[in-house]
């Protein structure tokens, strides 16, 4: 079991998260978050395997992995 | 304070003396003549109170290096000379933003440029008006005698911590090697007030503390501008040092500092032997300026003569000062020639001719 | 379940300023984990450089003197002479360190000052709006290369980690990336092992870190982490280029 969560606030979209994900959980949504940015969404919460390389990667600590 | 034995020392050496017995410990310079005995003496002495001596690779380093030890609340030091004191204004700017306290010692030598290792007082401008980016100031003191070297240096130590303030020591070649004998002695306080609320020691059980001098915030610069003018406003009121000599009668008033000053005296007991009203003002703070002792000159002073070992600097300190129709005479050797006694009286001689008419 | 990934203790809440995609964040993190592994937030003094690091007062929860551009390495220096049992770090970008600061590394680095210096190397000037800088690659383009870098008037990318390796002073000299999960695991370690070196007495400890600045390269931040990959890091090998375990006392 394992759930990933991201800041909508903190996003940049940057994608790095998305890039990194092994199981294409993540992907830039199509929202504005209050900066401006188009934050990264969890399209397939269930397909999170905790692994938190998504985490690992993100510039602006705005992603939570539990596993 | 305590009394320590007479020693005969020279100039530069009396100054590291009187660092160490300051309670200043730390000292990171670079060689330059005509200053080396200082960074030799403190290499030699400060590892015997547990102090730190650093050459450094550059007068950049070395007041970088005082900057980062100065933030931690030690009494610290540096010195060079006035190519290394210009590669040092950068960090003089910084020290004035982040209102560290410090010592710097100029022991001026000639310029511009590479220039010569021969006494010259053309440093005055790049000391007391700036030097470094920025509405700042230095504290400036000017000695003129082995034991002021001594003296002023704590003192330096003292008016640093007290304004928050760099200060420099403005000696020059001649000042520096110049043989004297010394009665060294001990302030009472040899260390800055350890709970001051700005010392970067490690945020233990507090919150963290920060050094700085960006301001980018709308109006902060402003207001921290205004800070700092109101401590240079402060030491102008309360700290000002001025010796004055003869002034009372004076008809012509010799203004000098530095090694300046210790001709001009010689030239003015000569003048004063032989019925010459003349008299001295020397200024001891070059920043602030001693400019109170300009205005309500007695009524005997009719002229001014400003001599310095450059091509005119603090006379304009002297003319903006005066507020008078006192015409003010300026004689000037600058680039390492230093005047003898009978040139200087030669000069005030003439000065007085104009005074008599 | 357990989180994983937390913000560090000795990082502020405060959001980074740092572009999307700018590895800063990255570093930021790795660095103050460090601190955290070694509990070391409450006596460690961090000295900031000048560049799009310049806010890392506001980022780090230590205490922290700003130190002219490129000065980092000689105001660490004085900070960590007088407070010997303190941790003291430097961060600096490719201008402050390699440019306008060499001469205070290498010294730094030559006299084995006890402290830990990050070296963030992203090849370009970000905050002063992409200039060149000494780690600009050949063929690079930057404002001040709009043709791209020519080693006839620029010379060639700088190697600060092999210059500095080949000194005796320094005790741990190595570089790193953060361009993939895998390579920000490896750095993570080696930024760990170099404040071990300082918490241990063991002398100076030096990471370079190759990172991505996606608003200067005109790339976007997944473009960018490529670009570390692959064109920074065959030019700029990684790896631990020199480690000294015991330390010479005389």
């Amino acid at each position: 079991m394992a759930k990933v969560q991201i800041d909508q606030e903190r996003c940049k979209g940057c994608a790095l998260c998305v890039m990194a994900c092994p199981e294409d959980v993540l992907k830039v949504g199509e929202s504005l978050n209050l900066s401006g940015y188009y934050y990264a969404v969890v399209i397939d919460p269930d397909g999170c395997i905790g692994c938190a390389q998504c985490a690992e990667m993100c510039p602006d600590l705005a992603i939570t992995v539990w596993r | 304070m305590t009394a320590l034995k007479k020693v005969f020392l020279k100039g530069n050496e009396a100054i590291a003396l009187a660092a160490i017995n300051a309670g200043c410990h730390y000292y990171f310079g670079y060689p330059i003549t005509p200053q080396n005995e200082i960074p030799e003496y403190m290499a030699k002495h400060l590892p015997e109170v547990g102090g730190e001596f650093l050459q450094a690779e550059s007068e950049i380093a070395s007041i970088n290096m005082m900057l980062g030890a100065a933030a931690t609340g030690v009494r610290v030091m540096t010195s060079s000379s006035g190519p290394g004191i210009s590669l040092m204004q950068e960090g003089f700017s910084y020290i004035a933003g982040n209102e560290l306290p410090g010592v710097v010692v100029n022991m001026s030598r000639q310029g511009p440029g590479l220039g010569g290792i021969n006494a010259t007082q053309g440093d005055y401008f790049q000391a007391v008006k700036g030097g470094g980016h920025g509405d700042y100031h230095l504290i400036v003191l000017a000695p003129h005698t082995g034991q002021e070297l001594y003296d002023l240096t704590i003192k330096a130590f003292e008016l640093s911590e007290k304004y928050r303030c760099l200060t420099m020591l403005l000696g020059d070649a001649v000042l520096g090697q110049i043989k004297e004998p010394i009665n060294p002695w001990k302030p009472e306080i040899t260390a800055g007030d350890p709970d001051r609320d700005w010392l970067i020691t490690g945020a233990k059980g507090r919150q963290p503390r920060l050094i700085k001098s960006l301001f980018l915030a709308d109006g902060e610069m402003e207001k921290h501008n205004w800070r700092l003018q109101e401590k240079y406003r402060q030491m102008t009121a309360n700290d000002v040092m001025v010796e004055t000599r003869f002034i009372e009668d004076a008809r012509l008033v010799l203004v000098a500092f530095g090694s300046m000053a210790r001709i001009a005296k010689t030239a003015i007991d000569q003048a004063r032997e032989e019925g010459m009203k003349v008299g001295l003002i020397r200024p001891i703070t070059l920043y602030p300026f001693p400019a109170a002792s300009f205005k309500n000159l007695s009524e005997s002073v009719s002229r001014v003569l400003t001599c310095e070992m450059n091509t005119g600097q603090m006379v304009e300190d002297v003319r903006l000062s005066i507020d008078s129709n006192i015409p003010v005479d300026f004689y000037g050797r600058p680039g390492g020639s230093v005047p003898t006694p009978e040139e200087i009286f030669d000069r005030l001689q003439q000065a007085y001719a104009e005074v008599e008419q | 379940m357990k989180q994983v990934v937390k913000r560090p203790a000795s990082l502020t809440e405060k959001p980074f300023h740092f572009c999307p995609g700018c590895h800063h964040g990255i570093v930021h993190r790795l660095v103050a984990e460090a601190l955290d592994f070694f509990n070391l937030r409450e006596k460690t003094i961090g000295v900031a450089s000048v560049g799009c690091s310049v806010f890392l007062y506001d980022y780090f929860a230590v205490d922290v003197i700003e130190a002219p551009h490129g000065r980092a390495s000689a105001v660490a220096t004085g900070t960590k002479r007088v407070l010997k049992d303190q941790i003291v770090f430097t961060y600096q970008g490719d201008g402050d360190l390699a440019a306008i600061g060499t001469a205070e590394i290498i010294h730094a680095a030559n006299r084995g000052e006890n402290i830990t210096v990050i070296f963030v190397n992203n090849s370009i000037y970000g905050m002063t709006g992409g200039q060149m800088a000494p780690t600009t690659m050949l063929g690079q383009r930057s404002t001040t290369t709009p043709y791209g870098r020519d080693y006839h008037r620029d010379g060639y990318p700088i190697k600060m980690t092999e210059m500095l390796a080949a000194l005796e002073g320094p005790s741990l000299v190595a570089r790193v990336a953060v361009d993939k999960p895998a390579n920000v695991k490896k750095a993570r370690k080696i930024i760990r092992q170099a404040f071990q070196m300082q918490v241990e007495d063991k002398g100076f400890s030096f990471v370079e870190v190759l990172s991505a600045c996606p608003t200067n390269w005109g790339m976007t931040p997944q473009e960018a982490t490529k670009r570390v990959s692959d064109e920074m890091i065959p030019y700029f090998p990684l790896g631990v280029l020199k480690q000294k375990d015991v330390v010479d006392v005389l």
